[in-house]
């Protein structure tokens, strides 16, 4: 049973951008709204600059999904969050609750005005009949419809950025790290819950 | 007799309507759809050949499924290189 996720190999991202032009390209994303994009930090230290890329993470328990006034999200059978731009009043709390600031407002007037919320939909449209005009204006391209995954992921050049299946992306990048020897230090068990022993310090040049 | 009763059932409605209070937090059954009105991926026929990156029968997730983790798998370049 599928359950669709983004996993960013902080290793590989060279801060390229193709994934935020391919998403705009892809879904006509309107003016002023990202619905991904690529952050780094340590930018300019040399050995020490990350960088990934962040849109909607699909969460498992969505805090947008939980503080919306107006119930506008869902959550698809195959696990993707998606959202009603009929039923969204634009209010901006799920900016608030979303810890990777993937909620978008276009500007839709003078004064500031906020229009509809607008974020990843990892490319599964929105509630309109799928692969419809309606649902490409509202929402961008319904790429699983199509028995595509998301052009982000697929746009990578690096494949730093993978989407797909939990399971599957999680296989393909625990195979990459055991190949390359390093980097288990970003998904596993220490990372999560911290090193087994008090004191110790994470592998040099995984992530602390 | 029964104008008591009546009204003790009238008080204990009113006494415990508080404990009606629903659940407000989305809780997610994982492959549970519990959201609005939508179409599965895999409720569409696939689209003409040249639009569509896999082939599935119409209605079975399971063949959705696969044609989408065979997809996903193209993302493995270490095996899509060295292991053809």
């Amino acid at each position: 049973m599928a359950r669709m996720k983004f996993l960013v190999d902080a290793e590989r991202c060279i801060e390229c951008n193709g994934c935020v032009t391919a998403c705009k390209n892809e879904n006509e994303v309107p003016w002023g709204v990202n619905r991904r994009r690529v952050v780094t930090i340590n930018d300019g230290v040399v050995g020490a600059e990350k960088s990934i890329s962040v849109a909607c993470m699909h969460c498992s328990d969505a805090p947008c999904m939980a503080v919306c006034p107006v119930d506008c999200f869902y959550k698809t059978e195959d696990g993707v969050v998606l959202h009603d731009k009929d039923l969204c009043i634009g209010c901006g709390y799920c900016f608030y609750a979303c810890p990777f600031g993937a909620p978008q407002f276009p500007q839709a007037g003078a004064f500031g005005l906020r229009g509809k919320m607008d974020k990843c939909t990892f490319c599964a449209g929105g509630p309109e009949a799928d692969r419809s005009d309606a649902e490409f204006k509202k929402y961008g391209r319904n790429r699983l419809a199509e028995g595509k995954l998301p052009a982000c992921a697929e746009m990578c050049s690096t494949k730093a950025l993978l989407g797909g299946d939990g399971d599957v992306i999680a296989d393909i990048y625990r195979e990459r790290v055991l190949r390359r020897g390093k980097g288990s230090e970003v998904w596993g068990w220490g990372t999560a819950y911290g090193p087994g022993k008090t004191g110790a310090q994470p592998a040099a040049g995984g992530k602390s | 007799m029964r104008r008591t009763a009546l009204g003790a059932a009238l008080g204990a409605a009113i006494f415990l309507a508080g404990c009606g209070e629903e659940q407000q937090v989305t809780v997610y059954k994982q492959g549970k759809y519990q959201g609005k009105p939508d179409t599965q991926s895999w409720s569409n026929a696939p689209p003409a050949e040249q639009l569509r990156g896999s082939t599935w029968a119409k209605g079975d997730r399971g063949s959705w499924e696969s044609a989408i983790n065979q997809r996903a798998m193209g993302q493995h370049e270490d095996r899509r290189i060295y292991q053809q």
